[in-house]
């Protein structure tokens, strides 16, 4: 009995507890996350934004939750009911699954897997399901029409972004989350210019520029954030796929985008930012603990992201399928050449 | 130990049932649904056998791509449902010898590794108890087995054209953006200055 | 190899969690929510009229198009995950290998950026 303790139902427990905790953060982090988007955006239209609910509206999402929970679920009477719940619910599933394999500090990750980057490709592969069969199982034509759509633009850059990445382990050589951020802890610009402590000239995002600005882009494409929302735009169309939705299914819905929005900040930072590791490596700046140089830094992506709602007017779909395939494209491939060329030929490869 | 067993059970029931029911649903869209849901479940059968590459590779391609496909292809497809049951029987011959063709095919494999245990590991790389699955793969897949690597490249490459050479039809009358010429366009080859008297018009 | 699958187990775990609470969500409104359905409020709300006829109906086949190019990239993208990551062991021989196989489907995409098969009208 006790050897089943301690070699199933102890670690079991482990593993339950820190799940439910990353969760837990994550999720109110996501709530802040929100609350900020907001802010942001009034903030540039020189609006207050919420400010109701708590201190300077601080519990806004909170509310927002609570008013969701008690509004009527309907179910439209042609819909197939089955896959019409199903679908919330796998965008929720799916994009919190991401953080399964997600370091947010030396160490601090659920699971530490050799292909963790391939696993975060392959749920964000899946993530377009849920899209199509909440479009599908609505039985209604916007919102079918608007799935298709949002599913063309989720494949388009999603091959991109998989060329970026590819760059990124280049320079890397390994697929696992951490062995990338420590890559960028050791060696780099900076070793090679002789100032190893300044680790700030190590990060991917100085000699990949271009590369991060495309994966930037595409994230905001990914997600369907704005400019690049156009099938749902919430101010001109109704809601696109998620017309039929209401109470918690159509918030399930927001959820996951957000949270989606959130790995991928997280994976920005992960693979052009150095993750956790300081900017400069000297005294001040290492006392501070990994986890909050990885917030800072997932944070100041997403302020990139909301201001980019926030100032950005829509792109025409025509114009989206445009730059994914002819300009992200060509050029990212360009960019796997180029970087594997520079590195075999000056011997630099890992 | 018992804990794989347990999921190995888990995932080969579940890939099992989802393909029963691939062919068995009634509605084309739910046959796909399951169909992914058998992709995921081999996908964790792969990972129970430690081939993690492969396993996401499949979820990557199979399930993230092609299943896609599928479903854009089953919801475009506009057709009676009921009547196309009605040919169901129609196929069964075929459907059937094609399912013996396969059974043997897996009879003679599995046959020969039980006549002669060493015939599995011949001409295939030995496993290394080094680096990761996706290492060992990459450092024979690009060297050792280049010839399969650029015939695959090759097949790719008819794909990308008999995808296009199929399904490419071009609209007639479409005003297309072209934006290198709007960016080109100025002042000079676009406004005319004209000074007209009062009272004429042009 | 156990090691292997240890290193998952905390995944199937995060799932599991994620599960529960993506279904408390689902079903809470259902459990506390006030219902009165109606045949009007059941309808199909598309933008405010009333459907005209079945939302199941033919579409381009341009997303087809589409997919099928998504596909063939993404196996690309497939192959140089495991190029990537030994990149440094697998020489000049590797690199010119994977140069030809780009190479190939470099021709493909030019012939459909030259038939216009990238075009969206």
């Amino acid at each position: 009995m006790a050897d089943f303790w301690s070699s199933y139902l102890w670690p079991l427990i482990i593993m339950v507890a820190q799940s439910v905790l990353l969760m837990v953060v994550l999720l109110v982090v996501i709530a802040y996350i929100l609350y900020a988007d907001r802010k942001i955006w009034a903030a540039v239209q020189l609006r207050r934004g919420p400010n109701v609910v708590g201190p300077w509206g601080l519990f806004q999402s909170f509310a927002d939750l609570l008013k969701f929970v008690l509004k009527e679920p309907v179910i439209p009477a042609g819909a197939s009911k089955g896959l019409f719940l199903l679908a919330p619910l796998i965008t929720v599933i799916l994009s919190l699954a991401a953080w399964a394999v997600m370091p947010v500090a030396q160490g601090w990750v659920i699971a530490d897997i050799n292909v963790g980057i391939l696993y975060i490709f392959a749920i964000s592969s899946l993530s377009v399901y849920g899209i199509i069969m909440g479009g599908w199982a609505s039985n209604s034509k916007y919102p079918f029409l608007a799935a298709l759509r949002s599913a063309a633009q989720m494949v388009s850059y999603e091959v991109s972004i998989g060329f970026v990445i590819i760059t990124v382990l280049l320079c890397a050589g390994s697929l696992n989350l951490s062995a990338i951020v420590h890559a960028q802890e050791t060696r780099g610009l900076a070793s090679l210019l002789g100032v190893p402590w300044l680790t700030v000239l190590n990060w991917y995002v100085i000699p990949l520029f271009p590369m991060f600005v495309i994966f930037f882009v595409s994230a905001l494409a990914e997600t369907n954030r704005p400019p690049f929302d156009l099938v749902e735009a919430e101010s001109e169309l109704v809601a696109g796929f998620m017309v039929e939705y209401g109470s918690t299914p159509y918030m399930m819905f927001m959820l996951g985008e957000y949270v989606a929005i959130a790995t991928m900040c997280a994976l920005t930072t992960i693979l052009f930012l150095g993750g956790w590791t300081a900017p400069i490596a000297l005294p001040p700046f290492t006392w501070i603990p990994g986890i909050f140089w990885f917030l800072l830094k997932a944070l100041l992506v997403f302020f990139m992201f909301a201001m980019v709602k926030a100032f950005v007017p829509r792109y025409r779909y025509d114009q989206l399928m445009r730059l994914g395939w002819k300009v992200f494209l060509p050029i990212s491939l360009f960019a796997v050449v180029a970087v594997a060329g520079f590195l075999r030929l000056t011997g630099l490869a890992p | 130990m018992v804990l794989k067993a347990l999921f190995f059970y888990l995932f080969a029931a579940v890939t099992v049932a989802s393909a029963f029911m691939v062919i068995s649903a009634r509605n084309p869209v739910h046959s796909v649904l399951f169909l992914i849901l058998a992709f995921i479940n081999a996908a964790g059968l792969f990972l129970l056998v430690g081939a993690e590459f492969l396993a996401m590779i499949l979820v990557v391609v199979y399930v993230g791509a092609v299943a896609v496909l599928f479903l854009f292809v089953v919801m475009m497809l506009d057709v009676d449902f009921v009547e196309l049951r009605q040919g169901f029987l129609q196929y069964l011959p075929i459907g059937s010898v094609l399912g013996a063709v396969l059974l043997v095919e897996l009879l003679m494999v599995l046959g020969g590794w039980a006549i002669d245990p060493g015939l599995v590991g011949k001409g295939a790389v030995p496993i290394t108890a080094t680096g990761s699955n996706i290492e060992q793969i990459g450092t024979v897949l690009y060297t050792k087995y280049v010839f399969f690597f650029q015939a695959s490249g090759l097949v790719l490459l008819v794909a990308m054209v008999g995808a296009i050479v199929l399904t490419l039809r071009h609209k007639e009358g479409v005003r297309r953006q072209d934006i290198s010429r709007q960016v080109a366009r100025g002042p000079a080859s676009s406004i005319e200055v004209v000074s007209v008297e009062t009272g004429k018009g042009l | 190899m156990n090691d292997l699958l240890s290193n998952y187990l905390p995944i199937a775990v995060f799932i599991g969690v994620a599960a529960v609470i993506g279904l408390a969500l689902l079903i809470a409104p259902f459990a506390v929510a006030y219902k009165s359905p109606d045949p009007e409020k059941l309808s199909a709300y598309e933008c405010g009229f009333n459907a005209f006829d079945d939302a199941r109906m033919k579409f381009d086949v341009r997303f087809y198009l589409v997919s099928i190019l998504f596909i063939i990239f993404d196996l690309e993208v497939a192959f140089l995950f495991p190029w990537a990551t030994v990149f440094g062991d697998i020489g000049w021989f590797g690199f010119w290998s994977m140069m030809v196989f780009l190479g190939v489907l470099t021709i493909g995409f030019v012939y459909e950026w030259k038939k216009g098969a990238l075009e969206w009208d």
